[in-house]
């Protein structure tokens, strides 16, 4: 089957910047050197790196298909749309209330649902949302939670708190290792709900009636795939801050190599972007040492330049 | 001949603003029904309500003496296929794959098409001719070459109503007449029931066995095109003056303009 074929291709890819990623940063360690005990403690940092790098990416890449499936829009993605702010907001506040870490994934994820219905709300005129509405109230939403969540960190009583700049700008340094274990349950659960629901988004991409007539139940599905969306880029952002444009970048790229059958766009999205943000990690760390580039200045730099030719290109046609 | 659809006294609309009030009525099993009437005389409104995109405020819509909303979405969907007016398309799909979407109500989750659905996906395209058009993407298509996808991804539902919303709109002589020709021929062939909207009082003369016309929301009348088009009605309903002539072949009402300053 030719769809095996190309996912597989992808999980190749994944691989390489996964060993890419392990051998390559401040230090450069070849494979076989980085299996002998002295670098035990550099292979396991890196490793965490790589993992959080893959969810982070396969999560941020499904949401994104997810939220442009159902409000069919192919610039929607969770950064763009005001979530990834709503949900950093949610889990800094439960870090400025001292909340227990546990109950952070699920405070991101009710400061993203907030950030979505708020913006879907404002975009709607008349039972019609439409692409410029829904950026214009997306960016505004997430200027608005962004400057909230920089004013909680700069008055927290808690002095660890002042350091954390990596909220708004994204780092795949997993800082709690539980947490990092619940993440990784979550954002998997939320990929396969998707998958689940992919022939559904395929015909809710053409049209809400359209999949009422193929006999869905559209409120149903949409809710649903809004929630789940919404619970992985909580989740997502509770470790690694907000991190944008991948949901964007990632899929377009598969749409355009691969169709928009969902049934293969999520599987491949969510490979390939789990192989770029590794690879865009690893780069980060070892531009310029000893500085860090934060994956989400990496990110939106290829990211903003692609943003704008799809918008520019959406308003010269509808199609 | 028995009653496929029956409607009784609906009144129904969008939010807090009721479009159609008090229709009765029913379509009967094998009809070419056609719904006619000026614009927002809620002839897309009343197309909705039929095919249950709509829940009407009060009244119901029988299917095969059941109510609509009392069939779930997913077996409703294997009786009814509707192609819309002015579909967008936000994602290049390819013909292939929008033809293959109405097979979804026979799909389970997470199941690949088996052979057979593959079969009637390949079969509505040779029916609408649209094989040729198989690997194109959908945005790249001519108006009427879309269409005739969105009839074959309809036929793949295998209906047994089939309900169209202006399908000749936007259309070019050729094609208006092609695309009513090929839903004759389903509805004669292939015993669907259709249920369509048309603008064009020519075209509806021509092909549909009964009309409704509807007036501000109420049914006006119904009837054999003679009964319906005559040129009184047309006054009244369309506040224009026409002449009604016949078609000089298929002896049909046939409805001419009058410019103002020859009247």
């Amino acid at each position: 089957m030719k769809s095996r074929k190309i996912l597989l291709l992808y999980l190749l890819l994944l691989g390489a910047a996964a060993t890419f990623g392990l051998c390559f940063g401040p230090v450069k360690i070849s494979i076989l050197e980085l299996l002998s005990d002295e670098n035990s403690a550099i292979l396991h940092l890196r490793m965490m790196r790589v993992i959080l790098g893959l969810v982070a990416g396969a999560g941020l890449a499904v949401a994104g298909v997810i939220f442009q499936g159902i409000l069919r829009n192919a610039l929607a993605e969770p950064y763009v749309l005001g979530v990834s702010s709503g949900a950093g907001l949610g889990a800094v506040l439960a870090l400025f209330f001292n909340l227990s870490v546990k109950s952070l994934p699920i405070v991101a994820f009710a400061g993203a649902i907030l950030a979505m219905i708020i913006v879907y709300q404002l975009a709607k005129i008349n039972g019609q949302v439409s692409t410029q509405g829904l950026i214009l109230s997306g960016v505004i939403v997430g200027a608005v939670f962004s400057s909230l969540l920089l004013f909680f960190v700069s008055i927290s009583p808690n002095e660890a708190m002042h350091g954390i700049t990596w909220w708004l700008l994204g780092s795949l340094e997993a800082w709690d290792i539980k947490l990092l274990v619940a993440v990784v349950i979550l954002v998997s659960i939320g990929i396969g709900v998707a998958t689940f629901f992919s022939r559904d988004l395929n015909a809710i991409s053409l049209g809400e009636e359209e999949a009422g007539h193929l006999g869905i139940n559209v409120p149903l599905v949409k809710k649903i795939l809004f929630v789940v969306a919404s619970l992985i880029t909580g989740s997502i952002v509770c470790v690694c801050g907000i991190i944008g444009f991948v949901g964007l970048i990632i899929p377009h790229a598969i749409r355009a190599v691969c169709g928009s059958d969902h049934r293969l766009v999520l599987p491949a999205s969510a490979l390939s972007a789990g192989a770029f943000l590794i690879f865009a990690d690893t780069l980060g760390r070892t531009i310029m040492p000893p500085v860090e580039v934060p994956i989400g200045v990496i990110t939106a730099l290829i990211g903003g330049p692609i943003f704008i030719i799809l918008l520019r290109r959406k308003q010269r046609s509808p199609l | 001949m028995t009653d496929i659809i029956k409607v009784n006294n609906i009144t129904s609309g969008y939010q807090n603003r009721p479009v159609l009030k008090g229709i009765d009525f029913s379509i009967q099993e094998g009809e070419f029904f056609g719904i006619i009437g000026p614009n927002g005389s809620g002839k897309s409104t009343l197309l909705k309500t039929l095919s249950r995109s709509l829940k009407p405020y009060q009244g119901n819509v029988h299917y095969q003496q059941k109510d609509i909303h009392a069939i779930s979405a997913q077996e409703l969907a294997r009786e009814f296929a509707f192609v819309a007016q002015d579909t967008v398309f936000n994602f290049s799909f390819t013909v292939w794959e929008i033809v293959l979407m109405g097979r979804i109500p026979y799909i389970g989750r997470m199941r690949p098409e088996t052979p057979h659905d593959l079969e009637m996906a390949k079969e509505s395209m040779r029916t609408t001719d649209t094989l040729a058009l198989a690997n194109r993407f959908i945005g790249a298509l001519s108006s009427g070459e879309r269409q005739m996808v969105l009839i074959a991804k309809a036929l793949s539902q295998q209906p047994k109503v089939l309900f169209l919303d202006e399908p000749t709109s936007h259309l070019d002589i050729g094609h208006q007449v092609k695309i009513l020709n090929l839903i004759k021929e389903l509805n004669q062939k292939h015993n669907i029931t259709v249920v369509v909207v048309l603008h064009d009082l020519n075209l509806a003369s021509e092909y549909c066995d009964r009309l409704l016309l509807l007036n501000e929301g109420r049914v006006y009348k119904i009837g054999k095109a003679e009964e319906i088009l005559t040129f009184q009605n047309i006054e009244e309903v369309y506040k224009t003056l026409v002449i009604v002539n016949r078609n000089p072949i298929t002896k049909n009402p046939h409805i001419l303009l009058v410019r103002k300053e020859k009247t």
